[in-house]
């Protein structure tokens, strides 16, 4: 029969050939580009931040379209997400976006679990991607991607320094989601005051070891732009979606009596650097790292949760499918020694209930016995008691006879005289 | 790399949304295809390509001629004569990196030697296949693990090009038992060998008479007609499958034509010239294979039979050890 032989050659160092002439696979990159434009790309942006701080205005801005919902009050017992997806168009390019607003962040007197139900929603995201792929049969290349690419983390613009409850959540969430920090409503701060605030924002979370997403610098046509952006860090912006007449154009701004703050100026704020780093120049680094980094660790710690271990090469594959043989064994194990304990536990109730009830019995009946035995020796007595009273009153009668007898005798021979002394004997 | 697709500045369109003209209201949400097109260049690509045939057929120097370059080595330039045919398949497999336009591409061209060429060939498609599937399993083994690399190396063969020897009549029972076999796991590209013994009028009922016979036997060549995504799709490849099995000659000499240094065959009665449409079709599977398709090939190869080989597998194993019904994921531990 026939038998193979693979014979690789040189694996490691595999050679490198000119090509003598044009071969035509620098379409390669087109095609794939193509192939993805048909398909379509998605987007999820998580917005974390106490209410009032402009998060859904900022997006309307962003993404230069409206919206849907109205702003929140401020009376939540807790915190929810909400999110929103919506289908834009751009040329060719078609993006699902989905917005996840935090709604109530902030709010409560007792903040310690805001954090929780953030953390819960990326891991649910997580989950259900997880799932997907560990399906047997899976359809990943329609999978619509929920998993959360970047987070924007509202810090409030007080000019001081971050709040203890933004330090908090985004040490929880620096290891699940690319977290972009910006400064909202920063009309409010002055640019002095600005350049400080980003300083001290930016050495506190150095300081607590906060890992933010730092935008790549390993490929050279970006590394430049990139740097100096990291540099920018934490985005100061500003929304708004009214526009204003300035000059002879109509621009997107905020009209306040002293002036006019301009969304696009980038004198005035930061915002048209955060739309060129979200959008224009990382998007799909944003993406990459979520898969790459953020979802495999997640993946990575809830195997190993699992009891999952990798194999060694040499020995039995699927260790996913023989380790879930084995919990399920064990645990069927364990499920088996329970209920024999619960059996035997129950048994030996029974039988101790069933000795108490003996003893019981058996009392009842020595105490039967008992009373039993007194009434026979009462009635004993008393009817002793009555024979003897029998014998009195039979007695008593013979003698009463007797003595009749006697007293008629002497009547009969007597005379009158006994009767008469005794009469008188008698008065 | 660093030409920036500059867009025009079309108005985005979502939900109630007031439109505008000029720079204002362009988002910048296409700017991802520039970005993607980046990472690919960056990143590299793979294409493993697989060829099948008797020995003589010209399968390296069909490679060769593909990629313009000594990616397959010629059997006859063997000094052992006595290795020339081998007595059993053997599996050969030679990786090498091109690079065109600044996009580099691993490309392997995995060689079967000793195919067909036995007296008895009963089961020779046997360590091919098991090849072909070993690649799968070592992708699935590496996918399933708990630290697995950011990029899984692609080593699955995502096209097999079958070579049918030009005899003008009609489909060998050797090529119908491997084509059926393997269209189920691999894309195939039958494609027959050294076309230039065919006139035209022959070639044409060769192909006649192969489409009729791989139809009539359920074989599914690429491009197969249930993975047509829309119509466009569907237009473009029924004229694909107008034309297969591709009627290729190989040549990786030069030669002087009319002023202009190319790729054909001297014969006292002419010369080939390979790229020339009017006298073969190797044109035309290069841009299949290269130029137009690559992408898809790769996309079927991974999205179908991988899954099915993944489906089939983890379904053995759930059916070996434990007795539930077969829908049963792996992970559903984890709910």
């Amino acid at each position: 029969m026939a038998s193979t032989e693979i014979a690789r050659q040189a694996g490691e160092g595999v050679r490198g050939v000119p090509l003598a002439g044009h071969v035509g696979f620098d379409s390669m990159p087109d095609q794939l580009v193509n192939k993805s434009v048909n398909r379509g790309f998605c987007f999820n942006i998580l917005c974390v931040g106490e209410t009032g701080l402009g998060k859904s205005t900022l997006m309307d801005t962003l993404f230069n379209t409206k919206f849907e919902g109205e702003p929140t009050q401020h009376n939540q017992p807790g915190v929810t997400l909400k999110s929103y997806t919506y289908e834009l168009q751009e040329s060719n390019v078609r993006l699902k976006l989905t917005v996840v607003n935090t709604v109530g962040f902030g709010d409560q007197i007792n903040k310690e679990d805001s954090y929780k139900s953030i953390v819960e929603f990326i891991d649910a995201q997580f989950e259900a991607y997880l799932q997907e792929e560990l399906k047997i049969k899976r359809t990943l290349h329609s999978y619509h991607d929920t998993r959360i690419h970047a987070c924007l983390y509202f810090i409030a613009p007080t000019g001081h320094s971050l709040k203890s409850l933004d330090l908090v959540t985004m040490k929880k969430l620096d290891s699940k989601v690319n977290i972009i920090p910006i400064i909202a409503k920063s009309d409010a701060i002055s640019k002095s005051e600005l350049a400080k605030f980003k300083i001290k924002i930016t050495s506190e979370l150095v300081s607590n070891g906060v890992q933010i997403y730092q935008f790549p610098t390993d490929d050279e046509s970006v590394a430049e732009i990139n740097s100096t952006m990291n540099s920018h860090l934490p985005f100061a912006v500003v929304g708004s979606t009214e526009e204003v007449k300035i000059g002879n154009k109509m621009v997107k701004a905020r009209q306040y009596p002293w002036g006019t703050v301009q969304v696009e100026n980038e004198n005035h704020c930061d915002f048209v650097k955060l739309r060129e780093m979200l959008i224009r120049v990382n998007m799909e680094d944003l993406r990459e790292q979520t898969h790459t980094r953020h979802y495999e660790l997640y993946r990575r710690c809830k195997l190993e949760e699992m009891g999952f271990k990798d194999t060694d090469p040499d020995s039995k594959p699927f260790s996913l499918q023989e380790t879930y043989e084995a919990k399920r064994n064990e645990f069927m194990g364990e499920l088996q020694k329970k209920e024999e304990e619960m059996r035997q536990m129950f048994v030996q109730r029974v039988k101790e209930k069933e000795a108490e009830l003996k003893e019981a019995e058996k009392e009842l009946h020595e105490k039967f016995d008992r009373l039993k035995k007194l009434h026979q020796d009462e009635k004993k007595k008393l009817e002793e008691k009555k024979k003897s009273l029998d014998d009195e009153v039979n007695i008593f009668k013979q003698k009463k006879t007797a003595a009749e007898l006697l007293l008629n005798q002497a009547q009969q021979a007597g005379g009158s005289t006994t009767l008469k002394r005794d009469k008188e004997r008698k008065n | 790399m660093s030409e920036s697709a500059k867009p025009h500045h079309p108005s985005p369109q979502g939900k109630g949304e007031k439109t505008h003209g000029g720079d204002f209201s362009y988002v910048g949400i296409d700017a991802i295809l520039e970005q993607m097109r980046r990472k690919a260049m960056k990143q590299g690509f793979e294409l493993n390509l697989m060829v099948v045939g008797q020995s003589g057929l010209g399968k390296s120097t069909l490679m060769n001629t593909l990629f313009k370059s000594k990616v397959s080595r010629n059997k006859s330039v063997q000094s052992d004569p006595e290795e020339r045919i081998p007595k059993t398949v053997e599996i050969k497999s030679i990786s090498h990196d091109v690079e065109e336009k600044g996009v580099r591409m691993k490309l392997t061209v995995i060689d079967t030697p000793g195919f067909g060429d036995q007296i008895n060939n009963e089961n020779c498609w046997q360590p091919i296949m098991k090849f072909i599937n070993d690649q799968y399993e070592v992708y699935l083994q590496e996918e399933i693990n708990i630290n697995r690399k950011k990029r899984i190396p692609d080593s699955r063969v995502h096209c097999c090009i079958y070579f049918i020897p030009p005899t003008g009549h009609c489909l060998r029972p050797l090529d119908v038992e491997f084509m059926s076999r393997l269209s189920k796991v691999v894309n195939i590209v039958p494609v027959i060998a050294k076309a230039d013994t065919l006139t035209l009028e022959e070639r044409g009922s060769f192909k006649q008479t192969i489409r009729e016979e791989l139809r009539a036997n359920g074989i599914d060549v690429y491009p197969q007609k249930e993975f047509d995504e829309d119509a466009e799709d569907r237009m473009i490849n029924d004229k694909i499958r107008e034309m297969i099995p591709f009627a290729v000659v190989g040549s990786d000499q030069e030669y002087q034509v009319n002023g202009k240094r190319i790729l054909g065959r001297k014969t006292k009665w002419g010369t080939i010239e390979v790229e020339n449409v009017a006298h073969c079709e190797f044109a035309y599977l290069r841009d299949l294979l290269i130029r137009t398709h690559m992408q898809n090939i790769k996309d079927i190869t991974g999205s179908i039979h991988y899954e099915t080989y993944r489906v089939r597998r983890l379904n053995e194993s759930n059916a070996h050890l434990i007795s539930q019904p077969s829908d049963h994921p792996a992970g559903s531990l984890l709910q």
